[in-house]
């Protein structure tokens, strides 16, 4: 059984459609891409999955469970997140009040504060900021912050909305280590990115979107070397 | 001297009753992005809350009790059967919501109690004098009740998790739900505490002046807005700031002969030159764009 089955997803703002008719799954453990150009829907497929935005039709099966109709903040409880495009961190907060805020729906107080250590031990530039108003982070620390933050809930699926969005090379290497060792330490993956031969390179499996729609499927190096995908989005080497 | 003191200490205290109103608008325009125009009208039924529960018990501190968790509810059950519906649609629409349920409130009281003036039987406490100065008691009450009173809200806000949550909603709404907050419950929290507020503050003003009628919310409403944006609305201490200097300005403007006619001109003549120095008012801050 899959962990994650999104299922005929079709979403609409007013009369635009952007998802048309999106099928795909994740499995407990692996790393899942979604790649395609700007505005061909893949925010919206993530969005659709938190419940952020609401389907006109289709499924979301979590776990077994469908989904679709319940509120971010129980599929948050049930153990999926989203780190947002763009980060959405909370800028006028600290940055450990921002990791607070991450870990909010859980009981567990003693376990909360080690795993603050731990993201601490993962980042330990953050450790040097922890007091510090999220807001004066730069672009990577906040990357950073807004992983961690995700973290705190200790998701089972974790789904990425170009986490290396605007950064500096350097700082995309990190962002993608940070993902595998994320992995390795026992989280399923929903990445989204633009820079398709970094996503490709690390994931398991990965889908193509076109205007709302999935035009290819396969495993990471199928993709990379399939002739469309190099020349629309490998830069046609 | 002593009457500028005298005026400022009165000046303070009013300051703290539109502060308190003050605090509800700022914070549902906060978290709920909102403005609730109906917030003055909780104020009148407090008011005629504490009339009848005066009344009908005779304890007035029982009868301000009853007050606040009525209007309590009645702040609860306006943002979920008037507001809630409307999440998502256009400003405009809830605005125009808003000023429905204002009037709404207004004509349902006029029914119940006629559009006349009804006088309520609030406790004189007298007043008391230290050295040559000569303050109300209800003076001190409400200035010490507003002070401890704000104190412990901000208290609230910084360090509790219900209070954090509610920044992390007012700073940003998706995000929020992410991090597993029930933004719903957050945003009822909200008006619970906004609409107790309200009801506290009607009884420091019908301590001061004991009467009552279906507009007995207009004008504190109109002044605490007018507070609230002049702090910054959205801003919790920019509220209580801009609260307390409203309330200083009046009762300094009120105390000169010359100009005491035109006090409200005077305070809207004030927000405005503040909105032109300072569009987003004293500590409100322009939102970052976020890419
Ligand atoms: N809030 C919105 N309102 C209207 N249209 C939107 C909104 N969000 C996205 N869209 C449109 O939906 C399509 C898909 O957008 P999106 O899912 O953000 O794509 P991607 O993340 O792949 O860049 C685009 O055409 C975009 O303009
Ligand atoms: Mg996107």
């Amino acid at each position: 059984m899959a962990l994650l089955e999104v299922k005929n997803l079709n979403v609409y703002y007013g009369v635009i459609q952007a998802l048309k008719g999106i099928s795909f799954e994740v499995n407990e453990g692996e790393i899942v891409a979604l790649i395609g150009s700007n505005g061909s829907g893949k925010s919206s497929t993530m969005k659709a999955i938190m419940g952020l935005v609401h389907p006109k039709s289709g499924e979301v099966i979590y776990n077994g469970e469908k989904i679709t109709h319940t509120p971010t903040c129980e599929i948050v409880k049930k153990g999926m997140t989203q780190v947002l495009e763009g980060r959405h961190i909370f800028q006028e907060l600290t940055v450990h009040e921002n990791l607070m805020l991450g870990a909010y729906a859980r009981r567990d107080a003693e376990e909360k504060k080690n795993d603050i250590k731990k993201m601490f031990e993962l980042f330990p530039r953050l450790e040097e900021r922890k007091n510090q108003i999220a807001g004066t982070l730069s672009g990577g620390e906040q990357q950073m912050l807004a992983i961690c933050r995700a973290l705190m809930s200790k998701p089972k699926l974790l789904l990425l909305d170009e986490p290396s969005m605007g950064l500096s090379p350097i700082l995309v290497k990190e962002v993608f280590d940070i993902i595998k060792e994320i992995h390795n330490r026992g989280t399923t993956i929903l990445l989204v990115e633009q820079n398709a031969s970094k996503a490709l390179a690390i994931c398991d499996k990965a889908y193509v979107l076109e205007t709302g729609s999935i035009t290819l499927s396969g495993t990471g190096s199928e993709l990379r070397n399939n002739d469309k995908v190099k020349k629309a989005y490998l830069g046609g080497e | 001297m002593i009457d500028i003191i005298n005026t400022f200490i009165n000046g303070l205290s009013l300051g703290g009753i539109y502060a308190m109103i003050a605090l509800g608008y700022t914070m549902v325009y906060g978290i709920a992005k909102m403005l609730n125009f109906a917030h003055g009208d909780i104020i009148m039924v407090g008011g005629y809350t504490l009339f009848v529960a005066i009344g009908l018990f005779g304890n007035p501190i029982l009868a301000i009790v009853v007050a606040i968790i009525l209007c309590g509810v009645l702040g609860v059950l306006m943002e979920k059967l008037a507001y809630k519906p409307l999440r998502g649609a256009s400003p405009l629409a809830v605005l125009i919501t808003a000023i429905g349920v204002s009037y709404l409130l207004q004509s349902l009281s006029q029914i119940i109690f006629g559009a006349g003036t009804k006088y309520v039987n609030m406790p004189n406490w007298g007043s008391i004098t230290l050295g040559s100065l000569r303050i109300q008691v209800y003076t001190l009450v409400t200035l010490i009740a507003s002070v401890v009173i704000m104190v412990a809200l901000s208290v609230f806000i910084k360090y509790s998790k219900t209070g954090r949550a509610m920044i992390a909603v007012s700073e940003d709404r998706a995000a929020s739900e992410l991090m597993g907050i029930n933004v719903n419950t957050i945003i009822t929290i909200t008006f619970l505490i906004g609409a107790m507020l309200a009801a506290v503050a009607s009884t420091f003003y019908l301590l001061k002046a004991p009467s009552i009628s279906p507009t007995f919310g207009s004008m504190p409403g109109i002044k605490a807005f007018t507070a609230a944006v002049i702090g910054g609305i959205g801003s919790i201490p920019g509220a209580m700031i801009g609260g307390i200097l409203l309330g200083v300005i009046e009762v300094f403007t009120n105390s000169i002969p010359a100009i005491a006619p035109y006090t409200d001109a005077i305070e809207f003549t004030i927000l405005i030159i503040i909105l032109l120095v300072r569009p987003t008012g004293l500590l409100g801050k322009k939102r970052r764009e976020k890419v």
